[in-house]
C-alpha cells in the first residue's frame, strides 16, 4: 500500500497488478474491454473479530458480572417496593412529582416501582448478553423456500389419487351435492346474526322527540312542546333570552323519560340563540324564530357531533369534531368545513305564559346524511 | 485413551490403563433439567424441534427490534387486558355513581363508565393496569407501524416474504380497529363522541347506510347494545384473530429465517448472527422486560385518556378538541379536509361522499395499497428471485421515494385531525390551517417523493465516490517531481463491500416489435405500462462501482489524489488529470463493461 506514497509519476500505464498489462487502457477514464477484471466485487468475508473488555481481562468480566447482578438486585428492590407501596399508601393520597405536578401517590409509586422491577431484569439480561455471552457471529446456511420437485409432484399426486380413490372425480352427484352443502351450511349460523342485529330504521331517523309520541296508526301529533333547559329541565321565558345568550335545549318531557333518554337526546338536542333581528339575513329564519330568538338542531349535519361552540360576535356555530362552521345570520348555512347542509331550524314561538314553545317538529331529518333522507 | 487421568500409584490401578476416560457427568442442575425435559420428551418427542429452535441463528440490527416492540406491546395488552376484564362491566345500563371520585358522585352514567371510574379510583393498582393497557396499545400500533416502515424501506417484503407482509398489513388494520373498539368501551364523553362520528360514517354508506347503522347499534344511536358488542369484539373476536395471525407471522419468520443487512461475509444464502441460546434468549427476553418497564414508567408519569375528566357520554354536550387516538387520526383528518360539495342529491337520495370517502373508503384503501405493493413492485421490476439480503433504502431510490410520499400523505391526514389544537396552540386561523392541509395533500407527497429520491441518488453517488476515491485525508503529499496531491485513505475491503454489494439495475426494455419472421408482434397495453413503470423505477439508477471502474479511477486520479489502494489494484495508476468524484463517468464505464445498452443513463 505504501508504494502509493511514492508515485511513479512519470510513467505511462503501469502494470495493473494481477490482471495483465492490457487490462485498462485509459481514455478519459473509460475502460475498454474487461481485461480479466471481474464484473462485480467479491464478498470479502468477515472482518477480524474485535474483543470486548470482558473477553480480554478477568477484571472486565468481573465488572460485567457485578453490573448484571446489581441490575437484577435493583429489580428485586423494585418488586419489594411495589408490595410495600400497595399496602402502605392510601389510594386517595397525592404527591408532587417534579416536572409533572400533583399526582395520585399510589398510582405513581406503583408504576415507578413496577418499572424498576421490570427494567432491572430487562437491562440486566441485555447487559449480560452483551458483555459475557458469546459475541462471535455464527453462520447458518439458508435453503431455498421451494420444496423439491419430487415433493411438489408428490403433493399433486396424493391429492389426485385421493380424489380418485374417493370416487370424487367419477361421481359428480357427490361432488356437486357436497359443494352445495358446504356452500350453504353457514346460512343457519349467519341468518340469526343478521336478523337479530337490530330493528330496521323505518322513519326513525327522520323523526325526533319534537314530533311527539307516535300514535297507534303510526302518525305523530306534532303538537307544540315547550323548550326546556338542558340539564335543568326548566322552561325558558322569551324575556330571559337576552341578545348574545345561548341555551342548550331539550323538548318538554324528554328529560323525564325513564328509558332511551340518550337516543332521544341524540336527535332532539337544540341550541337557542338570540340575535339582533337586523343581523338576521334570512327571512325564513326570522319568520321561524321569535323576535330574533332562533332555535337550531344541535346535531351536526356532517357526522352528528353536537355543534356546541357559539361565537357571539360573529354569530358562527362551530362543530368541535370537524370544524364545520355554520352562520346563524344566514339560516345556519355552512360557511366552512366539511358539512354540506345547513343545520335544520326548529320553528318556535311563545305560549300564553311567555315560555318558548315549538310550533311543530323539525321539517327534515336532523343529523348526518343518509341515503334515503330525501331532499327537504 | 489418556492415562494421565488414571492414577497409577497402586498396582491394581494399572489394570485400568487403556480404559476410556470416564466423561464427567452432567451437573446436578443439568440432570434435573434433563429429567423434566425427558419426561416431556418421552411423551412428545419435542427435543429435536426445540433443539433446532434453540440453535437458530438470528441476525442482529437495531431496526429488527421494532417488530419486537410491537410483539411485546401486544403481549402486554393481552396481560393487562385480561386483568381489566375482572373489573370492567360492559354494560350501557344507566346507574347512579356512588364511588370515591367526588366530582361525579350522584351522576347518572352507564355501568361501563362507572366501572371504569372504579378501576381508576377504587381498585388499588387498577389505574396503573388501565394506563399500561392504553399505553401498550398505543405502543403496539406505533411499533408495528415503524416496523412496517423498516420492512418497506429495506425491501424485506420481497419474495419469499410477500405473504408475511400481507399478514402484517391485515394485523395493522385489525390493530387499529381493536384500538378503536377498546377506547370506545369506557363510554365517556370523548369516546362516545367518537362512536357518534362512527355512526355518522356508517350512516352515509350508499343505499344501506341507515340499515347498517341500526344493525351495528341495535337500533337508534347510542342504544344499549353497542358497548357489549364492542366488548365481545374487543376481548374475544379481534384478539383471537390478531393472536392467530401474529402466530402465523412469527412462524413464517422462523421458517423463512430472518433477513439480514448486507455486509462482509453476509450473502443471500446465509444467516449471520447469534444463536437463540443463550444470546437471543437473553437479549429478546430482556427486551420484553425493557418494553414492559418503559410502558410502566410512562404509565406512572403520564396520564392517557383521563376519562374522569370527560364525564359520562351524553349526545348533547361535547368537549372542544375532540380527537381519536392517533392511529384513527388519519381518517378523522380526512373528514376535516374533504369539502362539503362532495355531498350530492341523486334522484331524491343523498350520497355523502364528503364523509364516505374519508371514513369508509380511505381506511380500507390504505391497507389495500399497502398489501398490494410487493406484488406491484415485483411485476414492475420483473424480479422473481428470493431476497434475504435487505436493501439499503438509498439503493432503491424510487421505492424509498414512494414510501416517503405515502408517509407524507398519511401524515397530512393525521395531522389534519389536530387542526383545531394547532389553531389554538399556535394562535392561527383554523381556516388557514385547514386550507394548508388541503393543499399539502396534493403537493406534499409528490414533493416528498422527489426530495427523497434526490437524496437517495446523491447518497448513492456519494457511496460511489467513496468507493472510487476513498476518504480525503486532508494530508497533502509532495511527489518526487515536486507535484502536490492530497492523500486519500484507502477503504478496507470490508468497508468498501457495503458500498458496492448491491445488484446493478436497469429498466426493462420492450422486446422487438417484429419477430424473426418479420411479422409484427402487437405489444399489449400491459407490456407498455410495465415498461413505462420499469422506466420510472430505474431510469436514473446509480449502479454500484465495479472493479474495472475502481481500477480506472485509480489510474485516473493518480495525479490529483494519492489513493492508498488495497493490494489488489495497487499497481494501477496514471496521469489523467481527470476530476475525481464524478460518478457519472463511472456509470458509463459500468454499462460499457457489462455490455448493457442503456446508454442514455446518467449522461451529464
Amino acid at each position: 500500500m505504501n508504494e502509493k506514497d511514492s508515485h511513479p509519476s512519470g510513467g505511462e500505464v503501469t502494470q495493473p497488478g494481477e490482471f495483465g498489462s492490457t487490462a485498462v487502457r485509459l481514455d478519459q477514464g473509460h475502460v475498454v474491454g474487461d481485461g480479466g477484471i471481474p464484473a462485480r466485487f467479491e464478498n470479502p468475508g468477515f472482518p477480524p473479530h474485535t474483543h470486548r473488555a470482558s473477553d480480554l481481562s478477568e477484571s472486565g468480566a468481573k465488572r460485567a458480572e457485578r453490573a448484571v447482578g446489581g441490575l437484577f438486585i435493583l429489580s428485586i428492590l423494585g418488586t419489594l417496593g411495589f408490595v410495600v407501596a400497595y399496602f402502605a399508601i392510601d389510594k386517595q393520597s397525592t404527591m408532587f412529582i417534579p416536572g409533572i405536578g400533583q399526582a395520585n401517590a399510589l398510582h405513581a409509586v406503583l408504576g415507578l416501582t413496577m418499572a424498576l422491577s421490570l427494567l432491572g431484569i430487562g437491562f440486566g439480561a441485555v447487559h449480560w448478553a452483551k458483555t459475557l455471552m458469546p459475541d462471535t457471529e455464527e453462520v447458518e446456511m439458508r435453503h431455498p423456500m421451494r420444496s423439491s420437485d419430487e415433493a411438489r409432484k408428490d403433493f399433486v399426486q396424493i391429492l389426485g389419487d385421493g380424489a380418485e380413490s374417493a370416487h370424487l372425480t367419477r361421481r359428480p352427484i357427490i361432488k356437486y351435492a357436497l359443494g352445495g352443502a358446504l356452500g350453504l351450511f353457514a346460512v343457519p349460523v349467519i341468518l340469526p346474526v343478521i336478523g337479530g342485529l337490530g330493528p330496521l330504521p323505518g322513519d326513525d331517523l327522520s323523526v325526533s322527540f319534537w314530533n311527539g309520541h307516535q300514535e297507534e296508526d303510526g302518525s305523530y301529533p306534532n303538537a307544540p312542546l315547550r323548550l326546556m333547559r338542558d340539564p335543568q329541565n326548566t322552561p325558558i321565558k322569551a324575556s330571559d333570552v337576552t341578545i348574545g345568550s345561548v341555551f342548550h335545549v331539550m323538548p318538554e318531557g324528554l328529560l323525564d323519560l325513564e328509558k332511551h333518554v340518550l337516543e332521544e337526546k341524540g336527535k332532539a338536542a337544540v341550541i337557542v340563540m338570540r340575535l339582533d333581528p337586523d343581523d338576521i339575513r334570512s327571512q325564513k329564519e326570522k319568520d321561524w324564530g321569535y323576535q330574533g330568538i332562533v332555535a337550531y338542531s344541535k346535531i351536526c349535519t356532517h357526522v352528528g357531533c353536537p355543534v356546541g361552540l357559539y361565537e357571539q360576535q360573529t354569530h358562527h356555530l362551530l362543530c368541535p369534531c370537524h370544524q364545520s362552521t355554520f352562520d346563524v345570520t344566514q339560516d345556519c348555512k355552512v360557511i366552512f368545513g366539511p358539512a354540506k347542509r345547513p343545520l335544520p331550524q326548529l320553528e318556535i314561538t311563545v305560549d300564553d305564559e311567555g315560555y318558548l314553545i315549538s310550533k311543530g317538529p323539525f321539517k327534515e331529518a336532523v343529523g348526518p346524511s343518509f341515503w334515503e333522507r330525501g331532499s327537504a | 485413551m489418556s492415562t494421565d487421568t488414571v492414577p497409577s500409584g497402586r498396582p491394581a490401578d494399572r489394570l485400568r490403563d487403556g480404559d476410556t476416560k470416564v466423561e464427567p457427568g452432567p451437573s446436578a442442575a443439568a440432570r434435573k433439567v434433563g429429567g423434566v425435559a425427558g419426561w416431556i420428551d418421552d411423551r412428545t418427542s419435542s427435543a429435536k424441534g426445540v433443539n433446532y429452535l434453540l440453535r437458530k441463528v438470528f441476525p442482529d440490527h437495531w431496526s429488527f427490534m421494532l417488530g419486537e416492540i410491537a410483539m411485546y406491546s401486544l403481549i402486554i395488552c393481552l396481560i393487562s387486558g385480561a386483568l381489566l376484564t375482572l373489573w370492567f362491566v360492559p354494560s350501557a345500563t344507566q346507574v347512579v355513581y356512588d364511588g370515591s371520585y367526588v366530582p361525579l358522585r350522584g351522576q347518572t352514567m352507564s355501568d361501563a363508565y362507572a366501572s371504569t371510574l372504579n378501576i381508576s379510583f377504587d381498585i388499588k393498582g387498577g389505574l396503573i393496569v388501565r394506563q399500561i393497557h392504553h399505553w401498550a396499545a398505543l405502543m403496539f400500533v406505533v411499533g408495528l407501524t415503524v416496523h412496517m416502515f423498516r420492512v418497506f424501506f429495506t425491501g424485506a417484503f420481497r419474495k419469499p416474504r410477500e405473504l408475511n407482509w400481507v399478514i402484517g398489513t391485515v394485523l395493522a388494520l385489525l390493530a387499529a380497529i381493536e384500538g378503536f373498539a377498546g377506547y370506545s368501551l369506557p363510554d365517556d364523553l370523548l369516546s362516545g363522541t367518537g362512536l357518534r362520528a362512527m355512526e355518522g360514517f356508517v350512516q352515509t354508506a350508499p343505499v344501506i347506510g341507515s340499515y347498517l347503522a341500526y344493525g351495528i347499534f341495535g337500533g337508534p344511536f347510542p342504544g344499549e347494545a353497542i358497548i357489549p358488542r364492542l366488548y365481545s369484539a374487543h376481548v374475544l373476536l379481534l384478539p383471537a384473530v390478531i393472536v392467530g395471525l401474529f402466530t402465523a407471522h412469527i412462524v413464517l419468520v422462523a421458517v423463512q429465517r430472518h433477513t439480514q443487512f448486507p455486509g462482509p461475509g453476509r450473502t443471500n444464502d446465509n444467516v449471520v448472527g447469534y444463536r437463540v441460546m443463550p444470546v437471543y434468549a437473553a437479549k429478546a427476553g430482556g427486551f420484553f422486560f425493557i418494553v414492559f418497564g418503559i410502558i410502566a414508567l410512562i404509565s406512572a408519569l403520564f396520564t392517557i385518556n383521563p376519562i374522569w375528566a370527560y364525564g359520562p357520554y351524553d349526545p348533547s354536550p361535547v368537549t372542544a378538541g375532540s380527537q381519536p387516538d392517533w392511529y384513527m387520526g388519519a381518517y378523522d383528518g380526512a373528514l376535516r379536509l374533504l369539502p362539503g360539495w362532495l355531498e350530492f342529491e341523486i334522484f331524491g337520495n343523498t350520497l355523502s361522499l364528503n364523509i364516505a370517502l374519508g371514513a369508509l373508503v380511505l381506511l380500507p384503501l390504505v391497507y389495500i395499497v399497502l398489501g398490494a405493493y410487493p406484488f406491484v413492485e415485483r411485476w414492475v421490476t420483473g424480479d422473481t428471485g428470493e431476497h434475504h439480503l435487505l436493501d439499503r433504502p438509498r439503493n432503491n431510490p424510487t421505492r424509498t421515494g414512494i414510501g416517503m410520499a405515502g408517509i407524507v400523505a398519511y401524515s397530512v391526514f393525521m395531522f389534519a385531525a389536530g387542526n383545531d389544537i394547532m389553531a389554538i396552540k399556535l394562535g392561527m386561523s383554523i381556516n388557514d390551517i385547514t386550507r394548508v392541509f388541503q393543499i399539502s395533500l396534493f403537493v406534499g407527497p409528490p414533493l416528498a417523493f422527489w426530495v427523497t429520491k434526490r437524496i437517495c441518488l446523491s447518497l448513492q453517488r456519494r457511496d460511489r465516490d467513496l468507493a472510487l476515491h476513498a476518504r480525503e485525508s486532508g494530508r497533502i503529499m509532495r511527489g518526487a517531481d515536486g507535484s502536490f496531491h492530497e492523500r486519500h485513505d484507502a477503504l478496507t475491503e470490508q468497508e468498501r463491500w457495503i458500498l458496492v454489494q448491491h445488484e446493478p439495475v436497469a429498466p426493462l426494455q420492450l422486446t422487438a416489435q417484429v419477430d424473426e419472421n418479420g411479422v409484427e408482434r402487437p405489444l399489449s397495453r400491459k407490456d407498455r405500462l410495465r415498461a413505462k413503470l420499469s422506466h420510472f423505477y430505474f431510469k436514473d439508477a446509480v449502479n454500484p462501482v465495479t472493479p474495472a471502474e475502481l481500477a480506472a479511477a485509480h489510474h485516473d486520479g493518480q495525479q490529483a489524489e494519492a489513493i492508498e489502494a488495497p493490494l489488489d489494484y495497487e499497481g494501477i495508476d496514471g496521469r489523467q488529470d481527470h476530476g475525481p468524484g464524478d460518478g457519472g463517468h463511472g456509470a458509463d464505464v459500468d454499462s460499457q463493461a457489462r455490455g448493457v445498452g442503456s446508454a442514455s443513463r446518467m449522461k451529464e
